[in-house]
């Protein structure tokens, strides 16, 4: 039987204490929430579609920016965080998530000011995401023009 | 069906994210860097493509898809201009999101309170 | 005077002369909710930034505290206080603001008991007549500089601690009261290789169990000499994990063992695993535990009040946390035996 005052053993012994995660739940949860977010955005794609000029390629635009607008909104009424808790990685995955992460550190940081609060920290959860994706892009981008350009 | 699809295949890329931060234990911010990079990774291949003409929204309002139309942007200019190209094309299709996000983020967080 | 390894034990007669409490609005509606002195119905407590929200309830609680045995500031030797912020900032203005003498100290969450240790220590030793501690910790605020912003939606795990908004403050001095200080047991930093700051009650139960452990053997006394041995913050998944630690040692403290962060909240309350934060030792102490002493319900409890003196920068860098664990002797003086 190990002893949980084996310090160099603690972390691993004390893991029959955690919460168990529920993992079915937390699936089930992430899977209604974002797959509520996606059937939206499918609403509004529809909606962009039937009433407005943009047609199958740029309708993409204006329906990430209304999901962007409503989840800064929600964000500004103290809603999302509880969306957040309760979806997981639900409203985490979608676009609105992205969104939330930019509104949330840009209203934290009003006190210090608009130019070195709001402006400043705009980016400080979402600047990994633009980050990661320009670099991975231009990986991948190198590589395949380059695979491209050797096969002629 | 399409409304179906982009429920299901938006909630099963969700469901994904979900088992890497429980079983995996990683914070969000390294969740969403992933998807971000398997998005454009996919799209390498072309594939994502693919997952968008099948799921629409189910597959356009995932982060990933924020990696495909990076990625997507620059090989767009990169056929024309060569690598220069990447450069140039990058944002070119994922303009309106971050814009929006960045002018709906600074405008709430003029106007609102954070509530705590 | 120093008994044993690393306790005190108080020559002289000194008393919690006076506390104060505040807390903000979900521990003001917890099953001890109607112990606090104040409470505010938001969590801005009608200022304009968190951090000048969690002033004023640093602030309130030494105005309660000072009001309930007519005293002001000029009547205090010394003030010792600490919070949560960097460079314990909130502590720092206030104290510009009573101008009472102030040593500013940080112990993360045990700064409450390591701040009325030393305040007893000061008016046992006679190099003062009376000192005012106070500690505070405002939710958002800390959210804010340790984790995320208050807004975002990232899901935490269930071993989270939320942190507790409120402040305690307390007045040591020779003038009787209903509530003796009579120990002091000062704790040594335990880092037994937990890095999560998610999971802060298993990375402090090692320095409570330490601490505990060399006070009754530092005193003499057993587990079953305290009606109450009460932890600050350790929550629903240190607190098992203690009891276990001190079992394999030969110490049973399951009869006597009470947590702050789990006094405060009750389980239907959204606050994971437990409430944490310096306030959280502290207004559950001044309030509902001095409360009992008072009333000699409680006739001597042993408050070990527990600290992860971590920062995000080394979170970042996978360094484990250090912690620590400071423990008080409170005694009832009604009846007596």
């Amino acid at each position: 039987m190990e002893s949980i005052n084996d310090q160099k053993n603690y972390k691993k012994n004390i893991k029959a204490y955690h919460p168990k995660t529920n993992y079915f739940i937390n699936c089930l949860k992430a899977f209604l929430v974002g797959g509520f977010i996606c059937f939206l955005g499918q609403c509004i794609e529809s909606f962009y579609l039937a009433v407005t000029n943009f047609n199958e390629k740029t309708v993409g635009n204006p329906t990430v920016a209304t999901l962007i607008l409503i989840s800064s909104l929600l964000t500004g009424f103290g809603v999302y965080d509880k969306i957040g808790q309760f979806a997981g990685a639900g409203s985490l995955i979608p676009v609105t998530g992205f969104a939330n992460s930019i509104t949330s550190a840009a209203l934290e940081h009003k006190s210090e000011g608009i130019v070195l609060g709001i402006a400043t920290n705009l980016f400080k959860l979402a600047g990994a995401v633009i980050v990661f994706g320009v670099v991975s892009a231009a990986v991948f981008g190198i590589i395949r023009l380059t695979i491209n350009n050797l096969l002629g | 069906m399409e409304f179906l699809w982009a429920f299901v295949i938006g909630g099963l890329i969700c469901v994904v994210g979900q088992l890497l931060l429980d079983l995996f234990k990683l914070t969000p911010a390294h969740v969403i860097v992933s998807f971000v990079v398997i998005g454009a990774f996919l799209d390498s291949f072309g594939l994502y493509d693919k997952l968008i003409e099948f799921a629409g929204a189910g597959a356009t309002i995932p982060i990933t898809s924020f990696g495909h139309s990076l990625l997507h942007g620059a090989m767009a200019e990169a056929d024309q201009h060569g690598y220069i190209g990447i450069a140039i094309g990058t944002f070119s299709l994922t303009s309106a999101g971050i814009t929006s996000a960045i002018l709906f983020g600074f405008l709430v967080a003029l106007i609102f309170k954070p509530k705590g | 005077m120093k008994i044993g390894k690393q306790s005190w034990r108080f020559s002289n007669d000194v008393y919690l002369t006076s506390t104060g409490t505040t807390s903000g609005p979900l521990e003001a509606k917890g099953p001890l909710g109607t112990n606090f002195d104040k409470t505010y119905a938001n969590l801005h407590c009608g200022e304009k930034n968190w951090e000048a929200a969690e002033r004023k309830l640093m602030r309130d609680a030494i105005d309660i505290c000072l009001k309930n045995v007519n005293k002001k500031p000029e009547d205090i030797d010394f003030f010792m206080a600490g919070d949560l912020l960097n460079q314990v900032v909130t502590s720092n203005i206030i104290a510009s603001e009573h101008q009472i003498p102030h040593l500013g100290m940080f112990g993360a969450c045990s700064t409450s008991m390591q701040t009325l240790a030393l305040a007893s220590q000061f008016v046992d030793s006679g190099f003062a007549d009376s000192v005012v501690t106070a500690v505070s910790s405002h939710n958002a605020t800390a959210e804010r500089q340790f984790r995320y912003p208050t807004e975002y939606g990232g899901p935490k795990p269930k071993t989270a601690t939320f942190t507790v908004t409120g402040a305690g403050a307390s007045m040591v001095s020779r003038e009787p009261s209903k509530i003796k200080i009579t120990e002091a047991t000062i704790g040594r930093v335990m880092d037994w290789g937990i890095n999560d700051a998610n999971d802060m009650g298993s990375a402090m139960a090692p320095a409570a169990a330490d601490t505990i452990e060399t006070h009754l053997a530092d005193t003499g006394r057993q587990p079953e000499d305290y009606d109450m041995i009460a932890t600050g913050d350790l929550s629903s998944v240190g607190s098992p994990i203690l009891r276990e630690l001190l079992w394999e040692r030969g110490i049973d403290i399951n009869g006597v063992h009470q947590d702050c962060g789990l006094m405060l909240f009750s389980p239907d309350q959204p606050v994971f695993a437990g409430g944490s934060g310096a306030a959280c030792s502290a207004i559950v102490t001044y309030s509902y535990i001095a409360n009992q002493l008072r009333e000699g319900k409680l006739r001597r409890v042993l408050i070990v009040a527990t600290g992860a003196l971590h920062n995000p920068t080394i979170i970042y860098q996978k360094q484990s946390i250090p912690c620590i664990a400071h423990g008080v002797v409170l005694e009832s003086t009604v009846g007596g035996e």
